[in-house]
């Protein structure tokens, strides 16, 4: 490492505890940052599309996962290199923002560092090419919007959107019922959006999943699951048209929060506390009763003399649920959670048509079903399946059906999946590279070929032969002028993505693009890395 | 420099055919160390612990044995994860699951070896699930309607489950005891309400089902021992010094008179609240917490029978059979309902005092007492008498039965071998490598059984491709017999569960083609 010397020959302290860090610099710095980031792409590489392959990742405690989801696997993976970060964060924010494409987007960006890699070899200034990128994706970002189809559905008409969804879904292990899954996900989201103001809140789609049964036992209910059961056993398990009582405060002594402290010196005050004690059980239950609460649902927990003077009343209770739940049970059923017995008023209990109690399999397992409720905006997918992994990752898989759906209400543009927008792009990159004067020409040409890179990789995953199948799509491309072509990768017979129904959302692909070329191009601005040495 | 290492350090990634073939290897590793124990004449297993005391178990059940391996391999995880829901969702199967899932993924390799991409494996897999479910469908019976009979097929299905396991010598007897159990629970699948009771001594003949509620309690000193036309007061209160619960109250006092006052206090609170309790018009109370001395005392000086601690689950239980509620205040008697029933007593079980609850009003609920020589036969005797109820109680919400010896699976494979003829493509390899996976289930039984399984399989294949055909293995005469002659049957919920639990696992662990490994999380070594 390069030091400085002051007069005397002294060196110059720049960086605290120099000799102990590892520095990397120029060319050598991009090579290193480059190949890392290749690294990450390179095991996600063979998880896109239908015919992708899943990973298990291994966590430090020694659990499974087992997954397909880009972002999923990422995230697991417990990264150390710099590079690599930056390529989860970006997965990540691919997931944040659009919920699907995770894979896609990181092997877009590895395509894209490949070809810098060549560039630089050339002599090429990284800054130069990260500005030829910048200009291509500026070009494939219009190109999109030109290519791109108005796609029209309504809450009657949701055949498109399952079919879209289907298109999300048939990547994933769960694409054995990926027309059930699709139909469930996209009534989920009709159910909670909002169609005047084109919003969806997913918040109010809950994911549960309980092993057992199979997969096709997965179904929509209209309401709410909670994993608890009554808190005594001999409450009623079936209740028709509740009246929810959602408190937040427990039926237990009161415990107030600033420090007391109550002396009890004589037997009368050991006396009246007694009695007090009892009496503020029996308020409790009785204020719930007055408003005329059929159901009481609690976040905390009951004494037991409580409980028992519920039971007595009549008035089945439901202990232990989680804040979250409790939050959605309130939207749902239209009530107001009650943080105190005494503002309990009628107007603030929640309705519902129907609660039961349902058990399961051999265990004493047992859920809670709220349904009919009130306010039928809050929706519950609840997923059976053979075994944990498969549940943990059908809920994933979910996640990105109803992202996609969301998309599609939020902006109803779509493009043709299967790797057909992507050759249209690069098509149309390379047509625009010509037009720019200067060394930013070859940047852009390099992003056309990087664009080809997923694809390519469809087409391997699939088992067809890459460079023979994608040059030939490329061709029908130009020759029939015709932006629908894509990889048959489920072997159906034609290419043509539109015959194929294989859709992907604008927005979808759009932030692909643009996220995979902001990354490279702060990957590629980097000349330096200092980082403190393992010694 | 140039090239970086991506992960931590320890953290270890395995590609392609390698993290394949770690995942086939261990998942086969785990399928053939169940496999001994499959069919009536399979072999058990001894699992030490490591914990203190090196604790032995003995036994063959697949999903206890799987439940107490450390594993490391991760496709091994998969497959003792699918043995554990077969046992919470259906109780029964759970070593055929684990066996059938083993060899769909050893006739995976071969066909990964002969260059068959295992997406075209799956796709195959899944028309042959599909394809076998239909196949038993088809055939199944259901004497839903008719209740002799439908009696008879729960029968036969204890006996057929019971006859692998080591109460197989008396299955009959407990096979009796499961179906009268499960009779009586009235389609309800809470198995909580049938109480298991193991008393080492005697022998495992001497089991019996108890229609009333035995509890495994000792009454209190001086109280009656035998109650006639009990009302019971079941509770769950605090019967020890009744605390004051308000927070941040104490005791507080400066001299000693105060503290005899306070004491005499909480004396009469108690005496009080055993009073109310009294005031129910009870003869028998029995709480889920201690009971201390003193109360004790007053119930004793009143006559009632004073049963403490008697655990949640016996609680429960005694409210569902005798009909009471569970109280916790004792304010006002008249609307709490007390149980019933005709005579309480203390009964002998080997050396140990029982008390007994018999004339029950409600008879949901019963107790199976176990006796048998050790603890290991009653740990054993009880897991199986488990697997029964959970299959009688899951066929009695679902009556379809099939017969067992191999026959479904017989079925299932001559159909499945169907499909692959007429299927073109790469795919027909991999249906047809179902198929033999299938007939693997028979082969392992003939095996186990010390047969010449090569043979059987051979006439049983050809007995199957005569219509309606009911053949399949007799293990114990070691020939091809007619399985509805012979009376066994199985429930068809447990064999569609495994069909399709096992292709799932198959499928996960075929689709895998890189293992990342996190680093290990550093423990603190405390030594």
């Amino acid at each position: 490492m390069a030091l400085a010397f002051d007069e005397y020959g002294r060196p110059f302290i720049i960086i605290k505890k120099q000799e102990q860090k590892t520095r990397l610099r120029g060319l050598d710095a991009q090579k290193a940052n480059i190949s890392a980031g290749k690294a990450v792409a390179r095991i996600l590489r063979t998880s896109l599309g239908p015919k992708g392959m899943d990973k298990i990742v291994q966590s430090p405690d020694g659990d499974i996962t087992i997954t397909n989801d880009g972002a999923t696997i990422l995230e697991q993976m417990d990264v150390d290199n710099q590079i690599a970060k930056l390529m989860v964060e970006l997965s990540r924010s691919q997931d944040y923002e659009i919920g699907d494409g995770t894979t896609g987007v990181v092997v877009m960006a590895g395509a894209l560092l490949e070809q810098a890699e060549r560039l630089l070899e050339r002599g090429i200034h990284p800054i130069r090419i990260a500005e030829g990128y910048e200009m291509a994706s500026r070009i494939a970002f219009e190109h999109l919007e030109r290519i791109s189809q108005r796609f029209d559905f309504g809450a009657d008409n949701i055949e498109p959107l399952v079919q879209t969804c289907m298109t999300t879904l048939s990547s994933k292990i769960v694409n054995r019922c990926k027309r059930d899954l699709a139909e469930i996900a996209v009534r989920a989201v009709l159910a909670v959006a909002d169609l005047e103001r084109k919003d969806v809140n997913l918040d109010m789609i809950k994911v549960e999943g309980k092993v057992g049964g199979k997969l096709e036992d997965t179904e929509l209910i209209y309401g709410i699951t909670v994993d608890k059961d009554m808190s005594h056993p001999q409450m009623p398990k079936r209740i028709e048209d509740a009246k929810i009582a959602i408190l937040t405060c427990p039926f237990e002594p009161p415990k107030p929060k600033t420090k007391h402290k109550v002396d009890i010196d004589t037997v009368e005050k050991f006396e009246t506390l007694r009695d007090q004690e009892r009496k503020y059980f029996d308020d409790m239950v009785q204020k719930c009763k007055d408003v005329g609460a059929t159901l009481v649902i609690c976040q905390w927990g009951f004494d037991d003399e409580a409980n028992h003077l519920l039971m007595h009343r009549n008035l089945p209770a439901v202990r232990w649920v989680g804040g979250v739940e409790l939050e959605l049970i309130a939207i749902a059923t239209g009530g107001r959670i009650v943080p105190r017995f005494q503002e309990l008023t009628t107007e603030k209990l929640g309705k519902a048509g129907l609660v039961r109690e349902k058990s399961f399999g051999t265990t004493k397992d047992r859920m809670l079903y709220i349904e009919h409720c009130a306010n039928s905006r809050a929706v519950t997918i609840f997923i059976r399946g053979g075994n944990k992994m498969v549940i943990e990752e059908t809920k994933r898989s979910l996640h990105d059906a109803l992202c996609v759906v969301r998309n599609l209400i939020r902006n109803n543009s779509i493009v043709y999946g299967g790797g057909s927008v992507e050759i249209s792009c690069s098509i149309a990159v390379e047509v625009g590279a010509d037009k720019y004067p200067g060394v930013e020409q070859y940047a852009i040409r390099a992003f056309a070929d990087a664009l080809d890179a997923i694809p390519m990789a469809l087409a391997e995953n699939s088992g067809l032969q890459p460079i023979e199948t994608l040059s030939a799509v490329k061709s029908q491309q130009i020759k029939e002028s015709n932006p629908h072509c894509g990889i048959d990768c489920n072997d159906v017979g034609t290419n043509d993505m539109l015959e194929q129904n294989v859709f992907e959302t604008l927005i979808g692909k759009q932030q692909q693009i643009l996220l995979a070329t902001q990354v490279v191009k702060m990957i590629l601005k980097i000349d330096d890395v200092i980082s403190p040495s393992e010694y | 420099m140039a090239i970086n290492r991506i992960f931590k350090d320890e953290a270890s990634e395995e590609k392609g055919e390698r993290a394949r073939m770690a995942s086939f290897v261990g998942a086969m590793a785990i399928a053939d160390l169940v496999k001994t124990t499959l069919g009536p004449k399979g072999m058990d297993k001894i699992l030490q612990s490591t914990g203190r005391g090196r604790e032995v178990t003995v036994t063959n059940d697949g999903a206890t044995i799987l439940k107490s391996l450390h594993i490391d391999n991760p496709a091994a995880k998969v497959l003792v994860d699918i043995s554990k829901v077969q046992d919470d969702e259906v109780g029964d199967g759970t070593t055929s699951v684990v066996v059938l899932a083993g060899e769909l993924l050893r006739e995976a390799e071969k066909l990964v070896a002969a260059k068959i991409h295992p997406m075209t494996i799956i796709s195959g897999y899944r028309m042959a699930a599909e394809c076998a479910r239909d196949a038993l469908l088809v055939k199944v019976m259901d004497n839903k309607l008719d209740a002799e009979k439908f009696k008879s097929d729960l029968m036969k299905i204890a006996m057929t489950t019971l006859s692998s396991k080591i109460l197989s010598q008396d299955k009959e007897h407990f096979a009796q005891l499961a179906v009268d159990a499960v009779m009586r629970l009235k389609g309800s699948t809470n198995l909580e309400s049938i109480q298991i009771i193991k008393k080492p001594g005697g022998s495992l003949k001497d089991s019996f089902l108890d229609e009333g509620f035995i509890l495994d309690k000792k009454i209190g000193i001086g109280q009656p021992k035998r109650i006639e036309n009990a009302k019971i007061l079941v509770a769950n209160t605090a019967m020890d010094t009744d605390k004051v619960k308000i927070y941040g109250a104490r005791v507080r006092v400066d001299s000693m008179s105060k503290v005899a006052e306070i004491e005499g206090a909480e004396k009469e609170k108690m005496r009080e609240k055993v009073q109310k309790i009294i005031g129910h018009g009870i003869n028998c109370f029995v709480n889920r917490q201690l009971i201390y001395n003193f109360p004790e005392e007053l119930f004793a000086d009143a006559g009632i029978l004073a049963i403490e601690h008697a655990d949640f689950d016996g609680i429960e239980r005694l409210a569902l059979v005798t009909g009471g509620d569970i109280a916790s205040t004792f304010d006002n008697p008249e609307s709490v309902k007390l149980g019933h029933c005709k005579i309480i007593e203390e009964i002998m079980i080997g050396e140990d005092k029982l008390i007994h609850f018999s004339g029950v009003a409600m008879g949901q609920a019963c107790t199976i007492v176990l006796r048998g020589a050790s603890h290991h036969v009653l740990d054993e005797a009880e897991r199986s008498l488990h697997d029964a109820l959970c299959v009688l109680s899951q066929t009695v919400n679902d009556s379809r039965v099939l017969l067992g010896g191999g026959w479904p699976e017989m079925v299932m494979a001559k159909e499945v071998d169907e499909l692959a003829r007429k299927t073109p493509g790469k795919k027909s390899h991999a249906i047809e490598a179902f198929s033999r996976a299938l007939i693997a289930i028979p082969t392992t039984i003939a095996d186990n059984a010390g047969l010449d399984s090569a043979d059987l399989i051979a006439k049983l294949r050809a007995e199957h491709h005569k219509e309606g055909c009911t053949a399949g293995i007799d293990v114990i005469s070691g020939t091809v017999g007619d399985m509805a002659e012979r009376g066994i049957c199985e429930a068809f919920k447990v064999k569609q569960a495994v069909l399709l639990s096992a292709t799932e696992a198959a499928e996960m662990i075929l689709r895998v083609d890189e293992i990342i490994t996190c680093a290990p999380r550093r423990r603190e070594d405390r030594m």
